[in-house]
């Protein structure tokens, strides 16, 4: 199982390395995001208390994770447009991979692309949002906890949809509801890291780390029936 | 000893989008048998290839092929590994070359890497392909790359549909050779062809296939074979030995 | 072959729930007081409290149905869950216009970010996909599977979205529907009444929609054994051996 894992994923990264659909046109597209929150958001607002924040310093963590989900979905979308195209599940099935490691491995994959783009992304939150950096450890936590939520639940809901003409409309209903908590959860405990508030972080991202947790075994237990099909 | 039956399907039905595309198959197939299969546009080729190669699902009658039971998924499963499809679809990654698409595929498959190579060259993929991008290939580049993957998987029972499709005389003439050298080494083929000239001449026997339903399931009229008495698992141990 | 989807049963059904929902309908609004902060305004409850008995009811059911189907592949099953997503969506509904109605003399606004109101919103988008999943064009079976596990997974997705969202407004808690009214021994038999009454009505629904996709699938396998049949009509004539060539 693992081995397949590895095996889709390292084949996936190798697809994203030769077409640089990822890097070249997904992260110009969340930086766009982060931008025109600045737009949306007028940067001269400030927020009244001790602080005296901007608005967009003080959303910033629910601004970063909505344009980090932005651009999940378009990863995830690509990570399965590369398998429906031209009968590579007949060809996945009849080697006989393991279910559970395919999901292992786009998963992986995905959360690679994703992580990768969360730096760049993550730098410029910092920079254009003019956010504090008070805990970067718990930060780095934090990051780890909700991308695996993202990439998990993100990866099973995006096979659902995969192979459909309609895919790109309906994995976007079906995944953002599902991770709504995440985001929730995700803003919160990377607002309490950032500002350094001392209430309320941890148990925030310890719900992250339990999702992913149950969306990884989920995931990994549906491959199967999402596969054996005709 | 009586020849080992391969494929044996009985009033087999099997629904593609809602239709009929088989309406009850009665065949049988025996090892070392090149089965060539024609009919009219729609008259199920296709789907019968993709049953037999445990893609598509039997929505009545009853089939086994290589032994495994049609009618259960896990034995379907089992049989996916055995056998081997060469579609219309390519299954290719464009992105990469033509090493790396076989390698991934032939590692996918558990094969041993070390066959790749002489694979790549016997199908004239070898030195200025290998590197170029599936992607940047011609239709025949691409069709001998799928059956590079073929090839190296080392199927039991072939499944070619319309191999002939798409390639030069020189790449057919290979097709009809790798054909003779997989049986010979205790393989079973099955093809689609409108390429009936060619296809009638490296078969051993025509089944003529009309409205889900076979019109005439032909005589078996020659053997490739010369090996049969000895015993399968040593015919497929040196199948595509040097 | 019936005209209808009815049957003695779901007449009687039907028969039952309108009468238990105009009894219900006078307690609420007539014998049933009015409370002391909210006044009027709370008989909404009797509204409110039983859509979220059924709307919960009928996804749970949705899960029990994909749980069976993925089992043993039993049509019905897979039907059942269908119908009962369908319920749950429309009562999800009138659970958020109602919310919002009783927001308005309670908050003063439509839309306060109440956990309850919050998490239905995005349960009923949720199931909104699992029927747009439903109503694809696709292969029956590979249509079924699919949505079976959709209909296993979301169910889990609203226990998580409901309480994440509770913890969340948990930080800083206003006033939630319903829950910290007084309610004496009328009211809560009014309550218990409508909640009889909503049950009923679901039921008689979800027999009816069941019965309406139980008969669109018989309809399917009409169609496919006539396919089936003149498929096999081709295989006679001439035509055969020139098409062939």
């Amino acid at each position: 199982m693992l081995r397949d894992a590895w095996l889709m994923a390292r084949k996936d990264l190798r697809i994203e390395l030769a077409s640089k659909v990822t890097i070249g046109q997904i992260l110009p597209f969340g930086a766009l995001v982060l931008i025109l929150f600045g737009l949306a958001v007028s940067p001269d607002l400030t927020v009244l208390g001790t602080d005296r924040r901007s608005v967009l310093a003080q959303a910033s963590p629910g601004l970063f994770w909505m344009a980090v989900l932005f651009a999940a979905l378009l990863t995830l979308g690509r990570s399965f447009a590369i398998e429906s195209a031209d009968g590579k599940l007949d060809a996945l099935r009849m080697a006989g991979l393991d279910p559970a490691g395919i999901f292992l491995g786009k998963m992986l994959a995905v959360t690679a692309q994703l992580a990768a783009l969360e730096i760049v992304l993550g730098f410029g939150a910092f920079v254009l949002y003019n956010a504090p950096l008070a805990r970067p450890l718990q930060l780095i936590v934090v990051v780890i906890a909700a991308t695996t939520a993202i990439t998990s639940a993100g990866t099973l809901y995006a096979a659902l949809g995969s192979g459909l003409r309609v895919r790109d409309t309906l994995v976007p209903l079906l995944v953002l509801p599902v991770l709504a908590p995440v985001l929730l959860a995700a803003a919160l405990s990377t607002e309490a890291a950032v500002f350094g508030e001392s209430s309320g972080g941890w148990p925030w991202t310890l719900l992250l780390g339990v999702f992913a947790l149950l969306y990884v075994g989920v995931g990994m237990l549906a491959f199967g029936p999402i596969m054996e099909e005709s | 000893m009586a020849p080992r039956v391969v494929v044996d399907l009985r009033s087999a039905i099997s629904v593609i989008n809602q239709f009929p595309a088989l309406a009850g198959i009665d065949l049988q197939v025996t090892e070392g048998e090149i089965v060539l299969v024609q009919g009219p546009n729609g008259a199920g080729k296709t789907t019968l290839l993709r049953l037999c190669a445990g893609l598509a699902t039997l929505a009545g009658g009853s089939g086994t092929v290589l032994d495994h039971d049609l009618d259960h998924a896990e034995p379907r499963r089992r049989l996916r590994r055995e056998a081997g499809l060469l579609a219309h679809e390519t299954y290719l990654y464009d992105e990469l070359t033509v090493e790396e698409n076989v390698s991934f595929w032939a590692e996918a498959n558990r094969v041993d890497p070390t066959t790749i190579d002489p694979v790549l060259d016997r199908l004239e993929l070898g030195e200025r392909l290998r590197g170029v991008r599936v992607g940047d290939l011609s239709a025949g580049q691409r069709r001998r790359t799928s059956l590079a993957v073929l090839v190296c998987r080392r199927p039991r029972l072939w499944l070619l549909d319309e191999p002939h499709g798409g390639l030069d005389r020189a790449g057919r003439d290979l097709v009809d050779d790798l054909i003779r050298h997989a049986v010979r080494f205790g393989a079973t083929v099955m093809l689609a062809s409108h390429d009936l000239d060619r296809a009638t001449a490296v078969a051993t026997r025509v089944v003529t296939l009309a409205g889900g339903r076979v019109a005439d399931s032909g005589v078996r009229h020659a053997d490739v074979t010369d090996d049969r008495e000895r015993p399968l698992d040593e015919r497929v141990e040196d199948h595509d030995a040097p | 072959m019936n005209r209808t989807t009815g049957s003695r049963l779901t007449r009687r059904l039907g028969a039952l729930a309108v009468v238990t929902m105009a009894i219900a309908l006078a307690f609420g609004l007539v014998f049933s007081p009015p409370e002391v902060a909210q006044r009027d305004a709370v008989r909404l409850m009797y509204l409110h409290l039983p859509t979220i008995a059924v709307a919960y009811l009928g996804f749970f059911i949705t899960m029990v149905g994909s749980i069976v189907y993925l089992r043993n592949g039993s049509v019905f099953w897979d039907l059942v869950a269908g119908a009962a997503a369908e319920i749950g969506v429309v009562f999800s509904v009138f659970l958020i216009v109602s919310g919002a109605l009783w927001g308005k003399p309670t908050w003063g606004v439509y839309w306060q970010w109440d956990p309850r109101l919050t998490s239905t919103t995005v349960m009923f988008l949720m199931y909104l996909g699992y029927l747009a999943l439903r109503r694809l064009d696709l292969p029956p079976d590979v249509r079924s599977r699919r949505a079976a596990i959709l209909g296993i997974v979301s169910f889990g997705n609203v226990i998580i979205v409901r309480y994440s969202v509770q913890w969340w407004r948990g930080l800083h808690q206003g006033q939630t529907l319903g829950v910290d009214t007084q309610l004496d021994g009328l009211m809560l038999f009014s309550l218990f009444l409508s909640l009889v009454a909503f049950l009923l009505v679901a039921a008689w629904l979800l027999i009816h929609r069941f019965r309406v996709a139980w008969l669109e699938h018989q309809l399917t396998r009409i169609g496919f054994e006539r396919a089936l049949a003149e498929r096999r009509g081709d295989l006679g004539g001439g035509r055969v051996g020139e098409e062939a060539r």
